[in-house]
């Protein structure tokens, strides 16, 4: 089965063991900076409403990849998404799922609430928060991006 | 034989944009506020989007439907005009109406504009059908899920008006326009602010060896690690009932008519419908695309027809609940 954007089929799968007992081991701040990073690129991009992520605010958020042992942590506060280096207290939010089951998400070839259903994702914390950012991931027109605008300078001719 | 129309939801303008581009003839959708009833955080379309979205299905020559199916609370009846006001304004093929005061309002507002009974007026008799049409000149009604196929059948029998009936998607107590089980954990249900179990009063909690999930404290269910979990509504929860724990209302369950599409098209169903506007694209864009599929070759062949094991996998994987059900259309008992 293909998914929507055109991407590579996703099987299910599930890391060895080992990758989640070394990755638990590794310091995970640099997840939650690249996750940042990410968020924010596509914020500047203006692929993400800005209505939904002013709800956002404040808002404490963890993704845990339990097959990979990354745990990333992060929140959004005066119009840009940070990471949080020090945990101090339970995240508002939080997805966790096999990476396969996160990839599957994103690259829409399976529904979240399919997911959730059959137990390959779970979402603890506050719900509504939740579905607002399911529904805010939902509603982005991916094919819409320019992926050739993406691209580095180098290999564009 | 005439061929049902495919009625696909969109909770958003990337999943009318799925539905369409994957074959439906109408998409039913609602605005961002509690005169439909799917009114969840982050659903739903404004204004820009709307007419972004009738533009594209227009384009595609397919029609779009709005859903200002919630009932009008007393003191407020101006934000239900309001959506039907915008509807007609914005260029909506038809308005899915509920509320007899709502419906009214449209018919003498905007008398052009075609109006579809919702499913939450629970119309179930050619009577109810054949009052509201001569009322308000409904074009279509959509039946709720408690009747049989023959049942179905003898309503379009005695009725002008286009019969639309669900033909896949998550199945709930069915009572439907009546239900006040949500209101009863949370003082809240689609009838008052357009969501069943809102999310704000819902909390999952995850355990070592199970998921206990929470309606404003009530424990609806507790799913075991190898379970599959369902919307938390209360006539879907298990519950202690004389020192036996289980689903005291009912399991929860899909509905999947492919098996039964040529007799649907036999007994002259106008539109069929696929519920999920809470989905997201991916899962319109699946189901659709099996839909759209299964209906072309039952109106083409139906003596031949059988369902390709394909678009049962997957219109099976995207279900909620360990069930695929006929639902009541072939129920023995009446």
């Amino acid at each position: 089965m293909k998914n929507s954007l055109g991407l590579p089929t996703i099987p299910a799968f599930t890391l060895p063991p080992l990758v989640a007992r070394l990755g638990a081991r590794l310091p995970q701040w640099p997840h939650s900076v690249n996750l940042a990073l990410a968020l924010n690129a596509a914020r500047k991009l203006g692929v993400l409403p800005e209505d939904t992520l002013q709800e956002l605010e404040g808002r404490r958020f963890r993704v845990t990849v339990l097959d990979t042992g990354v745990v990333v942590d992060f929140t959004y506060s005066a119009g840009a998404f940070r990471p949080i280096f020090i945990v101090a207290n339970e995240p508002d939010l939080h997805f966790t799922a096999c990476l396969s089951a996160f990839l599957q998400m994103v690259s829409r070839q399976e529904d979240p609430d399919t997911l959730f259903f059959n137990r390959s994702l779970s979402v603890e914390g506050d719900t509504e928060l939740g579905l607002r950012v399911k529904n805010m991931l939902d509603a982005l027109e991916w094919p819409r991006l320019s992926w050739q605008g993406l691209r580095p300078t180098f290999l564009k001719h | 034989m005439a061929k049902p129309q495919l009625v696909c939801p969109a909770g958003s303008l990337a999943a009318l944009k799925a539905a369409v581009d994957n074959g439906a003839d109408d998409v039913y959708l609602g605005f961002r506020n509690d005169t439909n009833a799917r009114n969840f955080a982050g659903l739903n379309f404004d204004e820009k989007s709307l007419a972004e979205g009738i533009r594209y299905a227009h384009q595609r020559g397919r029609k779009v439907l709005a859903a200002i199916n919630t009932y009008a609370q007393a003191g407020r009846f101006a934000d239900w005009t309001r959506s039907v006001d915008k509807a007609a304004e914005l260029g909506i093929d038809a308005v899915i109406i509920a509320d007899p005061a709502v419906l009214d309002y449209a018919t003498k507002t905007h008398p052009d504009m075609r109006r579809h009974l919702s499913v939450q007026a629970s119309a179930t008799s050619y009577e109810a059908i054949n009052f509201c049409r001569e009322k308000f000149g409904i074009q279509r009604a959509v039946l709720p899920r408690v009747l049989t196929l023959a049942q179905v059948e003898n309503v379009i029998r005695h009725t002008e008006v286009e019969i639309e009936v669900f033909g896949f998607g998550s199945l709930c107590v069915m009572n439907e326009g009546r239900c006040w089980l949500s209101s009863y954990a949370t003082g809240e249900s689609p009838n008052t602010v357009g969501a069943c179990s809102p999310a704000k009063f819902v909390k999952w909690e995850k355990k070592p060896d199970e998921m206990d999930v929470r309606l404003n404290g009530i424990l609806i269910d507790r799913y075991g690690n190898d379970e599959n979990a369902g919307y938390p509504t209360i006539c879907k929860g298990r519950f202690e009932v004389e020192g036996e724990t289980y689903y005291a209302m009912e399991e929860p369950a899909s509905l999947n008519v492919l098996e039964m599409l040529p007799e649907i098209i036999r007994i002259g169903v106008s539109a069929i419908k696929v519920e999920g506007r809470q989905r997201s694209p991916t899962y319109v864009a699946q189901v659709t695309r099996n839909l759209r599929q299964a209906l072309d070759a039952a109106v083409a062949a139906p003596d031949a027809f059988s369902v390709k094991p394909a678009w049962a996998a997957e219109l099976g994987k995207v279900s909620e609940g360990s069930q695929i059900t006929l639902g009541a259309y072939n129920r023995p008992w009446r």
